[in-house]
């Protein structure tokens, strides 16, 4: 699914809510079938590609703050919710149902994005999952469950050494084996980032690649090209 | 209420307060840094050769609590930034504390040493071995007093219990346990054992994707030793019985307030999340805070909660400027004054807001060097959201967002109150009426 460009929002809308973002999105257009048929988005629309930014800023972070992202997906959801038509809106993240061009373009976009953001949080608990190796008790058992501790061995002598309670053998090498960063090398996001309050947590951590097919890609990277000629937005102060 | 003393080290990253947290008699309170370091202050006894420094606050302390980690698996820096510091109720002549950083935390000791022996048979003054042939008699080493030396000591270490990152402790009031909290589990830990904690709560979906909802405080009963609270970024409270089953996944009761359907927007929720949540101290309420109000809520009522105060309406209007600025994740905290008859919590500009629950009063302050020189009195402030504006009055558009009061505690006594303001701590206290009413 791809975004159509080239397509500016109107300064007055931009005004309504004190951010001067231009956005490239179909869904504005009024001579877009789509458009047409659904409500005045314009504050709706601005808020998403906000969201879109905040959510893939957060997931950036070498080590995510869940509250954060927890409340950015689900304000996400609100404003998609929103945005679309009457029609029912599937659950994310299910497969769309096709009943009429509006909810086919909207909900194809939805399940792009949805299974973006499905697959990004998947990752995350698989990089969780990772951590919690040394402490197979971690999740499973019966309820009331202890938890792994430091080995007795730790404790009290290694008190300000790294909390890692275990090193891998062998399989260290495997793990950074299918971590591929190219996605996060380009310029995209210095632009993106300004208008942001500045994130102390930026680590020098690795980036993890979400698994996404090209199609996916290629929609995540219509968004934020789109997105990129964002002009810093006005703090709340003025 | 007059300003006692305001404490500037120099300004940098490390040194923004993190957590500010009085003990249990209020003669010490503890602040946490983003460096990783705790200061603990003292109370002077009040004297009268001295009547100016009565009651006044000094550094007792300062000891390096956690230091920055690395998490090799994660390829990740753990974030030496204290997060929390509980003090245990006091059991002999020694102090305890618990600090947190995201993952770990440490049980510290504090001792005095105001003596030492004196009069060794075998070594003198400066240690050395004397020449036998010079002592003649046997004595009795004396204790002599000394410059009072304060040692403070690591007495362990609760690692490896959490995967996401720690927002809450609590000290049960058994004082042999004490419980653990982060976005998704909640831990229970006795205080003697180190290698193992016993998981109550667990919020963690099946499926990552279906993650809607965090842990962001919790709590323990302050008498009843078997109940704790925990809430949520949906903005619900959650009493658990750990009497009533090993995993507290079920709760005794559900607090939640219905949305407010003519108050509705995408940003509903997020400014519903509750940042804190304390019990008061007769164990009776709970006061909450979310993004815009304090809540009082009545533990034998959960539809909604008995008593709810504006902190900023003003900001309502302004919410899709703070989503972009992230300023709408700030999490405040609140506090109860010693009768439970006032409560407290910051907000911007270096403002702090008190409501007086029986005369329905409010007054917002301001911590800054500017408006509060030593003993100088706190003027009340006011913002002005359009309409008549008086002389002093700030509008909403000069509010410095940067500025935010989210630590401030409460004397559990006395009213004195301890206002963390970024790298700043400001002691107030009310002279005049200095007993609890």
């Amino acid at each position: 699914m791809m975004l159509s460009k080239g397509l500016k929002r109107k300064r007055e809308e931009e005004e309504e809510e004190k951010e001067s973002l231009a956005v490239d999105a179909w869904w504005l257009d009024p001579g877009h079938p789509a458009v047409a048929q659904a409500p005045p988005a314009a504050a709706s629309s601005s808020l998403f590609d906000l969201s879109v930014l905040k959510l893939h800023h957060s997931l950036r972070q070498s080590e995510p703050d869940l509250r954060h992202l927890v409340l950015v997906v689900n304000t996400l959801r609100r404003i998609q919710a929103s945005m679309a038509p009457a029609a029912a809106l599937p659950p994310v993240p299910s497969p769309p149902a096709a009943s009429g061009v509006a909810d086919n373009l909207l909900a194809s976009s939805d399940a792009a994005l949805s299974a973006s953001m499905a697959s990004l949080l998947e990752d995350l608990s698989h990089i969780e999952g990772l951590s919690q190796a040394p402490q197979p008790l971690a999740d499973e058992g019966p309820p009331g469950r202890p938890t792994g501790g430091a080995s007795p061995g730790l404790g009290a002598l290694d008190l300000l050494g790294p909390a890692t309670g275990c090193l891998l053998d062998d399989g260290f090498e495997g793990l950074f084996e299918d971590i591929d960063t190219s996605m996060y090398d380009s310029e995209l996001w210095a632009p993106a980032s300004e208008g942001l309050k500045p994130g102390p947590e930026d680590g020098p951590g690795k980036e993890e690649a979400p698994e996404l097919d090209e199609a996916e890609l290629d929609y995540l990277m219509d968004v934020l090209v789109g997105t990129q000629a964002l002009e810093r937005p006005p703090g709340p102060g003025r | 209420m007059s300003s006692q003393r305001s404490f500037e080290p120099c300004a940098s990253e490390a040194d923004i307060i993190s957590t500010v947290e009085f003990n249990h008699t209020g003669e010490l309170l503890a602040t946490g840094d983003k460096g990783g370091r705790v200061v603990i202050f003292q109370r002077e006894p009040e004297s009268k050769n001295a009547p100016h420094s009565q009651g006044e606050y000094d550094v007792y302390s300062t000891f390096q609590s956690h230091e920055p980690e690395f998490d090799y698996l994660k390829s990740l820096e753990i974030e030496e930034k204290i997060n929390k510091i509980k003090w245990l109720p006091q059991q002999n002549a020694a102090h305890s504390l618990l600090s947190t950083n995201d993952k770990t935390i440490k049980l510290w000791k504090i001792t005095e040493r105001d003596k030492r022996p004196e009069g060794y048979n075998l070594k003198d003054e400066e240690g050395k071995l004397k020449d036998l042939s010079t002592v003649t008699s046997l004595q009795v080493p004396v204790l002599k007093p000394m410059d009072l030396m304060v040692e403070v000591s690591p007495r362990r270490v609760f690692a490896n219990g959490h995967t996401y990152h720690i927002n809450s402790i609590s000290v049960n009031s058994d004082c042999e346990t004490y419980m653990s909290a982060d976005d998704l589990r909640i831990n229970l830990w006795h205080l003697a054992i180190t290698d193992r904690s016993f998981n109550i709560v667990d919020i963690k979906p099946a499926n990552m994707e279906d993650l809607t909802e965090v842990i962001t405080a919790s709590e323990f009963h302050p008498h009843h030793c078997n109940l704790f609270v925990y809430s949520s970024s949906k903005g619900s409270l959650r009493l658990c019985d750990m009497r009533a089953a090993a995993l507290c996944d079920k709760h005794s009761k559900l607090f939640e307030e219905p949305e407010d359907p003519s108050n509705r927007s995408f940003f509903s929720e997020i400014i519903s999340s509750v940042s804190d949540v304390k019990f008061s101290h007769s164990g009776r309420y709970m006061l909450t805070r979310d993004y815009l109000t304090v809540k009082v809520w009545d533990l034998n009522m959960e539809a909604r909660p008995i008593e709810t105060y504006q902190v900023h309406d003003y900001l309502r209007s302004k919410l899709c400027s703070l989503y972009e600025n992230d300023c709408i994740f700030d999490k405040f905290e609140c506090a109860w004054n010693g009768s439970d008859s006032v409560i407290m919590t910051g907000a911007y500009n270096n403002f702090f807001r008190m409501f007086d629950r029986n005369t329905k009063r409010d007054v917002t302050l301001e911590a800054s060097r500017e408006s509060s020189k030593p003993r100088a009195v706190l003027k009340p402030r006011r913002v002005c959201v359009g309409g008549k504006r008086r002389r002093d009055d700030i509008s909403v558009d000069s509010l410095d967002f940067t500025k935010k009061i989210l630590h401030t505690a409460w004397h559990p006594a006395e009213n004195i109150i301890a206002i963390a303001a970024t790298n700043n701590l400001y002691i107030f206290q009310d002279k005049v009426n200095s007993e609890m009413h």
